[in-house]
């Protein structure tokens, strides 16, 4: 039983499905803990400062970096086995058949988006926080400013005052929600808690939930730098 | 009605083909595909050039033989039927139409539009089949089985095994097709006992024959001549998964 995951096409799948799962229900702690940010700037660094160097936050970012290489290792293998069963000879005339997501079509180039999108998040946050407190500093300089390893609040107000890193995201979070629409449903379909009755629904809660993380994300991204915009006048400095 | 034709010929399997420019007139809208080709074929002979070779048997529907990818859709522009079904009513007159065989690493192109699909038989030979002992017919109605659970059964068994699933699958997946085949043996009483011991050696032989593996894109689907439903592929990954985790 233990080779069907690496030898089966399904059992490849089951990986794939099995992973996803786990990867959509960090994105939806990971967008809830971001909200915290809009509502309190201290209720944030608290959690940043809960997530620090300490046993079980480390242990949450190693299952998670190996999840996240499960999953893009996986996605290649499959990938490849496609492209070689697909044959050298392609059709001269390709169309869109009815009802075919584009999403659908197009994983693999959306979760190599979402990867470099997550490279440049892992540069921006992780960097600066976790990995800092890892080599025992107590913060870092950024854009001249010495911000605490802790200060989760100041760190995101700097990156999102920055127009380009604003726009980075907002193609990065356009994918994570092409890739979700279709993730989401198919990951279902892989273990085969589907059918016909069930697609127009699990599609729904598909495009619902990828909305939800990818709206929540944004929202984060777009107060930051509205705030930042408007110089934080006194409507709403008590809050950031 | 008038037609321009681009027609892949390919002498034989180790060749390299190419598209090649026909022209078809005078042809009557209710003309179907397969006797389109025949009237190219008639004026080609008459010629002295090669007819195109392609594959057709029953020109009913039921047989599977008549794979061409037209115009970029497995069967042709219109949806649940087969080459053979399809009338030269549904193209514009004076339109160009393209015809290719079937693109699949598992299927190679033998000759023109002509492709081996013995891939899918021997997927079939693996699994696809209820072991009984000969004996005299059985009572109709000796095993009661209830109507929703045959009606599935008979929707999946309407597969002819064309191979438009894999022709059309961007991963050349025959996860349709096997899918099918299980899960009419699988809904009903007497292919259930070796429903286990079929996912498996179906989806062993889909792998080893170089098949890809499904995306969830639903393609096949949109282009089966039967329209099967991918539901029968969540019900080929429950059986598969169910019968791994038992092992």
């Amino acid at each position: 039983m233990s080779c069907f995951l690496c030898n089966s096409s399904l059992g490849k799948k089951l990986v794939m499905s099995v992973t996803g799962c786990c990867l959509v229900l960090f994105l939806l702690f990971h967008m809830s803990m971001n909200l915290v940010a809009i509502i309190s700037p201290e209720g944030y660094n608290m959690i940043c400062e809960f997530l620090g160097a300490n046993w079980y936050a480390l242990a949450g970012t190693v299952g998670l970096a190996v999840l996240v290489v499960l999953h893009f290792v996986y996605a290649l293998i499959l990938t490849l086995n496609n492209y070689r069963a697909r044959g050298t000879q392609r059709y001269a005339v390709t169309v869109n058949e009815p009802g075919v997501e584009w999403a659908s079509k197009n994983m693999l180039v959306l979760g190599v988006i979402v990867v470099l999108g997550l490279l440049l998040h892992l540069i921006n946050f992780w960097s600066k926080m976790q990995l800092v407190e890892i080599m025992g500093g107590e913060g870092s300089t950024v854009g001249g400013y010495f911000i605490s390893a802790h200060d989760g609040a100041t760190l995101v107000a700097y990156t999102f005052s920055q127009w380009y890193y604003v726009v980075l995201y907002i193609i990065w979070l356009g994918a994570l929600w092409l890739h979700l629409t279709h993730g989401i449903w198919s990951m279902f379909q892989t273990v085969g808690w589907a059918n016909d009755t069930w697609y127009p629904r699990l599609k729904c809660i598909s495009n619902i939930f990828a909305t939800i993380i990818v709206l929540g994300f944004m929202a984060v991204v777009l107060v930051y730098f509205v705030y930042n915009l408007c110089g934080g006048c006194s409507a709403c400095a008590g809050s950031l | 009605m008038n037609f321009k034709l681009k027609i892949w010929r390919q002498k034989d399997a180790k060749s390299k083909g190419a598209f090649e420019t026909y022209h078809v007139e005078g042809i009557s809208p209710d003309t179907s595909f397969l006797e389109m080709m025949d009237i190219l074929n008639n004026n080609l002979v008459h010629e002295g050039k090669e007819p195109v070779a392609f594959d057709h048997d029953c020109r009913e529907g039921i047989c599977g033989m008549c794979s061409m990818h037209i115009n970029g859709h497995a069967h042709g522009p219109e949806q649940a039927v087969t080459t053979c079904q399809l009338y030269m009513r549904k193209f514009k007159d004076g339109a160009t139409i393209t015809i290719e065989p079937w693109r699949s690493a598992a299927f190679p192109v033998i000759k023109d539009l002509v492709v081996n699909r013995s891939a899918y038989d021997q997927i079939l030979q693996a699994g696809g089949f209820i072991s009984v002992r000969t004996n005299s017919v059985p009572d109709g109605n000796a095993i009661p089985i209830p109507k929703a659970d045959a009606d599935e059964s008979m929707d999946a068994a309407a597969c002819i095994g064309c191979g438009a699933c894999a022709a059309t699958c961007k991963n050349g997946s025959a996860m349709l097709f096997v899918a099918a085949r299980v899960s009419s043996l699988a809904k009903l009483p007497q292919g259930r006992v070796e429903g286990a011991r079929r996912a498996k050696a179906m989806v062993a032989k889909m792998d080893e024959l170089g098949f890809g593996n499904c995306t969830n894109t639903g393609a096949c689907q949109a282009e089966c001549p039967k329209s099967i439903s991918i539901t029968h592929i969540a019900r080929l990954n429950r059986e598969f998964l169910s019968a791994k985790f038992k092992d």
